[in-house]
């Protein structure tokens, strides 16, 4: 029994050695290690081929230059107004789930929402692509129909970007959602009810304070994945799409800048951890309950 | 609200329109992919030509390539498909010792190192391709100034691939595995023991059947993670481009239906893969 | 206490507990335990919870050392031999049954292990299910069997091994009553069946006494009493056995006059009764006497007593009716003290109303008293 409670004292050290040592090697060989080397490459500059002087200028050059943080709270605050939209998008859905249908209804309405999430974002993208490009399905329509003159680009445009974003993480905000409102029990809402609440006050004092954990943890999820996408922004919003992960790949792989490139990806890190923070904070949550719950 | 309380009606039309609205944003762009395979036309776009195979099955001669002509695609799914086995395997092994690790051991530092799990899944995936790019290169540089030694495998390619998918999956698998193994019986493989089983034909025959479950469950997602991945294989990707990359490539100089073809193949694999899985559920279930 | 030790006794006793210890942080729970259990025969550990029965049974299956003592299985001491190598086997609180594995599976769970070939495995565990009357269950699932044939199969579990000792953890316990009274008679005639040597624990002292050949009465660590349900129920030798075992009415006071064997005891509400005593008690100590409900007969008139027992008289307080088990709640008509009385099964007090005016008596020789407070040693 790996236990690591019975047997001789020697045979409980080499099991539990054995079981550290993938646990431990993950962690600190793919994570630990290279984050903190991830940090000492944003504090360092090169002042002459292979010889690096311990600096800010990484730090320097991104404050100094409009456009590098122009684009960092561009991705803060579109993240933002997209994860608020995911979560007043997801909830209905999520309560249709969890409280009015019953049984194989739910489950199947469930695996419904579910199913396009099984296909790689790379496909939904393509989809969105062919449906909102100019000499897409929807401009063509929207001209038939006679809504507009001539087709127009549909592609390209901050609200593309949002719709795409969004799209994406639906998932992640009806998993948590759903669950934390199954939990909830009926007679709960039964019983406000009958103690003479509104539909609106319901939500307010007991749906929504049930459901916080689940809402705090599909929201940070969504946030996190948000400013961490690349692909929907970039092909969503083109040239025109000034996402700060792409200001990463660019440093690191177009430019080889890898120090510059560190230092963007540490103010990413900063920026969504803070963020993760914050949402715990707020809701007043544990960071591994949450994390347990999605 | 609940259906025991009454619902005036525009509440009910308004929740069944709702629905329907929200199911036709959720499945209006696969649909669309999905009929554009069989487009006859040599871009994804409407009007409709009319329906052909060619996506599928043309070659160079007939001056479509079809996905099954399209010796690239093929490559990158192939080369998707063996990642996703060793992403897999890495990320289920290791998942089941954490598992063991975290729910039956005591330790020093336990408490830290189940936090320090987690980590893994707050982590944009950009920056753990671009840290485990850095770490890596900086080990290979290291070896090569101090032994002369080339470590082909530290610099971007397929072993940073995979390194670099199952560094998040392995949280994922570990959180799966551990909820159930928390969720078992120890009185089962006490009766086990009690039943003249020694160690080994316990964990054999009871705790990893027990287990199972969870460990086929997080094997699917594992795949589907590693298949699907972007953000960090795009920062770890050498030469040979998985299916993911090789897409996005391709989407961004404007590609025939092709794409569609191996999306609707993709398609149909992923929801061959969920309804086996869900059959072996709903099986247990009843 | 039945005498442990000798090499003969070992040669008919299936299980020797010499002397066993086990401390945990804060209490001791098995303390300095000793006893036999004959072959064959049934024997049951009956305590409250937190006694220490199931730290007692769990040392006999190897899954707790004792800090002193000894464990004799079959006559061959089990010091240091592992769980998964004791001839003993464990029907579980819970069963424990493998839901990953068919009926069949489950009962062949041990043979396998054994190494013995699938085939003979698969007939010897069809044999088992048909003799605990489950033949046609072999393929099913663990999860789609009653609660009554769960208990079968995890004891045809337990059996087809052929263990020289079988224990069983309160295993009637997860059962409603309808159920748990049936399965009370099925347990027992598989082990007059099989003639397994069967140890018991339970804290229902009903279960220990329908089912036992013996019973040790469990407090603290240690034995209060052993002997056969009889013993246990018409001469408790202390106490506590006379409070948990069967039902007694208890009255609390002190010792005003001895005569032989029988004792003189005025309650602390002042009601004079008199009570056979369980060991040598002088005059003015403080004493607890039980007199159980079935031995006290009622009457509507003091004549109608029986001669020669010392009567009382009360108040009927309220009517337990229960069918063959109604009884009598009263009032002793000066002290006020709480009696509770059987009702006899003739339907002669049928019509008895709350507040009436009642006559009792009971025969001295079958109440009896002990010492107040004093361990029993």
């Amino acid at each position: 029994m790996p236990d690591a409670t019975s047997g001789p004292a020697w045979e409980r050290r080499l099991l539990l050695g054995l079981l550290l040592a993938p646990a431990l090697l993950w962690l600190f060989a793919l994570i630990v290690l290279p984050q903190i080397d991830l940090a000492l490459l944003s504090f360092r500059e090169r002042v002459a081929p292979r010889e690096y002087v311990a600096s800010l200028a990484q730090y320097r050059t991104f404050f100094a230059e409009p456009l590098y943080w122009h684009v960092f709270v561009r991705t803060a605050v579109m993240s933002l107004a997209a994860t608020l939209a995911t979560l007043l998008i997801a909830f209905p859905v999520a309560w249709t789930i969890a409280k009015l249908l019953r049984g194989r209804l739910s489950a199947l309405l469930f695996v419904v929402c579910l199913i396009p999430f099984w296909v790689s974002e790379t496909v939904r993208t393509l989809g969105w692509m062919i449906l909102l490009r100019e000499s897409g399905v929807l401009p063509a329509l929207l001209a038939h129909l006679g809504v507009t003159a001539a087709p127009v680009e549909l592609l390209y445009h901050d609200a593309t970007i949002l719709v795409g974003l969004v799209y994406t993480s639906l998932l992640f905000m009806v998993v948590p959602l759903v669950s934390s409102l199954e939990s909830l029990d009926n007679s709960l809402i039964e019983a406000a009810y009958d103690l003479g609440g509104s539909g609106w006050s319901i939500l307010r004092e007991i749906v929504i304070p049930h459901a916080a954990p689940g809402i705090t943890a599909g929201c940070i999820v969504v946030f996190m994945l948000m400013l961490g996408n690349y692909l929907t922004p970039t092909l969503l919003g083109g040239k025109s799409s000034q996402w700060f992960t792409e200001q990463i790949y660019t440093q690191f792989i177009v430019r080889f800048n890898w120090e510059q490139g560190a230092a963007f990806g540490f103010l990413l890190l900063a920026l969504s951890t803070s963020m993760v923070w914050l949402g715990l904070k707020l809701s007043g949550q544990r960071f591994g309950d949450v994390m347990r719950r999605t | 609200m609940i259906p025991s309380l009454p619902r005036p009606l525009w509440l009910r039309t308004a929740t069944t329109l709702y629905l329907v609205a929200f199911l036709v944003f959720l499945f209006l762009p696969l649909a669309t992919v999905a009929v554009f395979a069989f487009n006859d036309a040599p871009y994804p776009a409407p009007p409709w030509h009319g329906f052909t195979l060619d996506w599928f099955l043309g070659n160079a001669s007939r001056d479509r390539t079809g996905l099954f002509g399209d010796d690239e695609l093929l490559a990158s799914i192939w080369t998707s498909f063996l990642v996703a086995c060793a992403v897999t395997a890495l990320s289920v092994g290791v998942g089941t010792a954490n598992a063991f690790l975290m729910e039956r051991a005591r330790f020093p530092g336990k408490g830290a190192l189940s936090a320090l799990m987690l980590v893994p899944l707050v982590l944009p995936g950009v920056i753990l391709g671009i840290s485990i790019l850095a770490f890596a290169s900086r080990i290979a540089e290291f070896v090569n100034d101090l032994f002369g030694l080339e470590l082909e495998f530290l610099r971007p390619g397929l072993p940073l691939v995979v390194l670099g998918q199952f560094s998040y999956i392995a949280a994922i698998a570990t959180l799966t595995i551990s909820a159930r193994l928390k969720r078992f019986d120890p009185t089962l493989e006490e009766a086990a023991y009690n039943l003249g089983a020694s160690r080994g034909a316990v964990l054999r025959t009871i705790t990893l059947p027990y287990l199972r479950p969870a460990m086929i469950g997080s094997a699917a997602i594992a795949f589907l993670m590693s298949f699907e991945n972007f953000n960090t294989t795009l920062m770890l990707v050498g030469a040979d481009p998985p299916l993911t990359i090789m897409m996005y490539g391709r989407m961004r100089e404007g590609a025939t239906p092709v794409l569609n073809a191996v999306s609707l193949f993709l398609m149909v694999a992923s929801a061959l893969l969920a309804l086996t899985l869900m059959r072996k559920d709903g099986r247990r279930a009843a | 206490m039945s005498a442990a030790g000798t090499g003969q006794d070992a040669a008919t006793h299936d299980l020797d507990v010499r002397g066993a210890v086990k401390r945990f942080a804060d209490h001791v729970a098995v303390d300095q335990l000793s006893f036999s259990v004959a072959r064959g025969s049934f024997f049951s550990i009956l305590g409250p919870s937190g006694c220490g029965k199931t730290t007692l049974l769990r040392m006999i299956a190897g899954f707790i050392q004792p800090d002193d003592g000894e464990i004799l299985i079959g006559g061959r001491s089990m010091a240091g031999v592992g769980p998964n190598r004791r001839p003993v086997n464990m029907v579980f609180q819970q069963l424990a049954l493998f839901p990953m594995m068919s009926v069949g599976d489950n009962v062949a769970f041990g043979l396998a292990r054994r190494g013995v070939a699938r085939a003979e495995r698969l007939r010897r565990a069809q044999a088992m299910l048909e003799r605990v009357g489950l033949g046609g269950a072999a393929r099913k699932k663990v999860d789609e069997l009653s609660g009554g044939q769960r208990q079968r199969v995890a004891i045809a579990r337990s059996l087809v091994l052929e263990p020289t000792l079988l224990l069983l953890d309160e295993p009637l316990g997860a059962l409603d009553l309808k159920l748990r009274e049936h399965m009370k008679i099925e347990l027992k005639q598989l082990q007059a069946a099989f003639g397994t040597t069967f140890v018991y624990i339970t804290h229902d002292q009903s279960e220990a006494l329908v089912l036992s050949d013996h019973v040790g009465v469990m407090n603290r660590g240690r034995f209060e009493q052993q002997g056969t349900p009889q013993q246990l129920y018409y001469e408790p030798a202390t106490p506590f056995v006379a409070g948990f075992v069967g039902a007694n009415n208890r009255i609390v006071g002190r010792a005003t006059g001895v005569a032989g064997a029988i004792v003189s005891i005025t309650s602390e509400q002042g009601w004079l009764i008199r009570a056979r005593s369980a060991t040598a008690i002088a005059a003015g100590t403080a004493v607890e006497a039980f007199v159980r409900p079935e031995v006290a007969v009622l009457a509507r008139a003091a004549a109608d007593l029986p001669a020669g027992q010392p009567a009382h008289g009360g108040e009927v307080e309220s009517l337990l009716f229960d069918g063959a088990n109604s009884a009598v709640l009263l009032r002793e008509r000066q002290s006020r003290v709480e009696f509770r009385i059987a009702l006899p099964q003739t339907g002669q007090f049928a019509d008895l109303r709350v507040g009436e005016p009642i006559h009792f008596s009971f025969d001295p020789a079958r109440a009896v008293c002990f010492p107040a407070g004093v361990a029993h040693a």
